[in-house]
């Protein structure tokens, strides 16, 4: 891959501490919770479930914060109210622009791969017209080795470019803050390691503040700059791991072994 | 291919039930004779298949409109939705037989109440399939659009609308069936010309080859719109194959 050197420099620089953050594009949330109406059949047996209870973290400026956890543990409402598409209960959260990437791709069917990458220039307050739509997301669609895919209808790529050209389009919306709700999760596991592969040379080129949902621990440990932990009902964190590992991580490493196994632990999974 | 073998050997059984059978041929004629009426009564029938072809076509195009219309007023308004779907349902439970006549004598002997009629029965499955299309995007895509900063009626033109619209042709089919009954009960209940109207002179005439022919040719204008909005569908949504199996989970 040509990206190769690039991303290696980019990722050594991002290891270095202390990080000169600018905290306009840090995400901050201070003790937040997040109830919902329980399910129950009738009215009056529906118990408040809290998806989130006195959530505090900080993920700053281009880095990479990656979540796991058992499901109902909250994940995909921390990614909601990051995205400001819901709106905390108790505390205070505060994000610059986040975009949403969904579990599927979600690709419409009747656009080429190249006008679904482009999707998100096409509306806002300033929509492109779609020659020039296309020509901005033209020049991405080589640099993010999707080159010759341009015209390909969805239904003609593969899992893998079909992700690929939602992350595209994610990172097209031009936005900050990625919030990604396991976007690997729906792939077979040859195709997920090279999408984290690429997703690493991607941001590399196109750094971004990254909060990423996973219920994998290993790919929380293999992409993660930190990995936090949560637990369910109510949805809280457990542990905070730093991975301070050079990039790009082996799973056989052994330093990412023992990480795994201390996530496993902070889950209660039992190794 | 299939169907065309089904009818020629639904024909052959007919003609040797006609031909062989105790029944009078006045009462059930041989297919020879309709297809004889066919031809020597072919400017007669031409024209009232172009009256009742144009009726139909028209009130298509009326259900058309008012369906998508009415499909996306609900779909963006659920006060609209929760008020207007009761009575889209009491819509098709109006006996078209009885009013038929009622319309006639209120708007007149000419092509208006037949657009009603039509109108009335085509719009149902046109405004059904149509809203089950809006309401069917998934809610993921959704929410980002919400975070691609999309206005609802940005999301409304790029995702919901096209969405929609292998749903509005399903409804559009079953209504082209639907209407091409539509027009003849309304032609029926007052007209000077049509096939329907044909139909009403023929039978008490016994004139039961001339009948099942005015009959042959309104299967085939159904058949014929049938396949006419297929085509259409395939050339404008060459992606609907694809998706219609995992659309609607």
């Amino acid at each position: 891959m040509p990206a190769e050197g690039a991303m290696k420099t980019a990722l050594e620089a991002s290891v270095q501490e202390p990080r000169i953050v600018n905290s306009s594009a840090a995400i901050e949330l201070e003790g937040v919770t997040r109830r919902f109406a329980g399910g129950g059949r009738r009215r009056a047996r529906r118990e408040p479930v809290t998806a989130l209870e006195g959530l505090s973290l900080r993920v700053a400026e281009h880095e990479l914060v990656a979540v796991v956890g058992p499901s109902g543990c909250g994940k995909s409402t921390l990614l909601e109210l990051t995205c400001g598409l819901q709106q905390p209960d108790a505390g205070r959260l505060r994000s610059p622009p986040a975009v949403y990437m969904p579990q599927r791709d979600l690709l419409l069917p009747w656009l080429s791969a190249l006008d679904n990458a482009a999707l998100p220039l096409r509306v806002g307050a300033h929509p492109a017209s779609r020659a020039q739509a296309r020509a901005r997301a033209l020049p991405a669609f080589a640099e993010f080795g999707l080159g010759g895919f341009e015209h390909a209808m969805a239904h003609e790529l593969s899992g893998g470019m079909r992700q690929r050209v939602a992350f595209l389009r994610t990172l097209l919306a031009g936005k900050p803050v990625l919030a990604l709700d396991e976007p690997f999760a729906a792939l077979d596991a040859l195709t997920r390691q090279e999408m984290q592969r690429w997703l690493e040379s991607a941001l590399a080129r196109e750094p971004r503040t990254v909060l990423l949902v996973t219920h994998d621990v290993e790919e929380a440990v293999v992409l993660g700059d930190r990995v936090i932990v949560l637990a369910p009902r109510p949805g809280r964190a457990v542990a905070e791991l730093s991975i301070d590992l050079s990039r790009p991580r082996r799973r056989t490493d052994p330093a990412v072994l023992a990480l795994r196994e201390r996530a496993l632990d902070a889950l209660g999974v039992p190794s | 291919m299939r169907a065309a073998l089904l009818v020629l050997i639904a024909l052959g059984g007919w003609e040797a039930l006609a031909r062989l059978g105790s029944i009078d041929l006045l009462i059930l004629p041989a297919p020879d004779q309709v297809a004889s009426a066919l031809y020597d009564d072919r400017s007669l029938l031409w024209h009232n298949l172009a009256v009742t072809g144009g009726e139909v076509l028209l009130g298509i195009a009326v259900a058309l409109v008012l369906g998508v219309l009415c499909a996306f007023a609900m779909h963006l308004s659920p006060t609209l939705r929760g008020a207007l779907y009761p009575l889209l349902v009491g819509s098709q439970a109006i006996p078209i037989v009885v009013i038929a006549p009622l319309l006639v004598l209120l708007l007149g002997f000419d092509i208006r109440p037949k657009l009603v009629i039509i109108a009335l029965v085509c719009f149902f499955p046109i405004a059904v399939t149509t809203l089950d299309g809006l309401a069917g995007v998934d809610r993921e895509l959704l929410k980002l659009m919400r975070t691609l900063d999309a206005s609802r009626a940005q999301t409304l033109r790029r995702v919901e609308a096209p969405a929609a619209l292998p749903g509005l042709f399903s409804g559009a089919k079953v209504a082209v069936a639907v209407a091409v009954i539509g027009a003849v009960l309304a032609e029926q209940a007052g007209s000077s010309d049509g096939l329907g109207h044909l139909l009403l002179q023929a039978i008490p005439q016994l004139d039961t080859a001339r009948a099942y022919a005015a009959v042959v040719l309104l299967a085939a204008l159904g058949i014929a719109l049938f396949a006419g909005l297929t085509l259409a569908e395939r050339h404008t949504l060459p992606w609907a194959d694809r998706v219609r199996g995992d659309q609607r989970t």
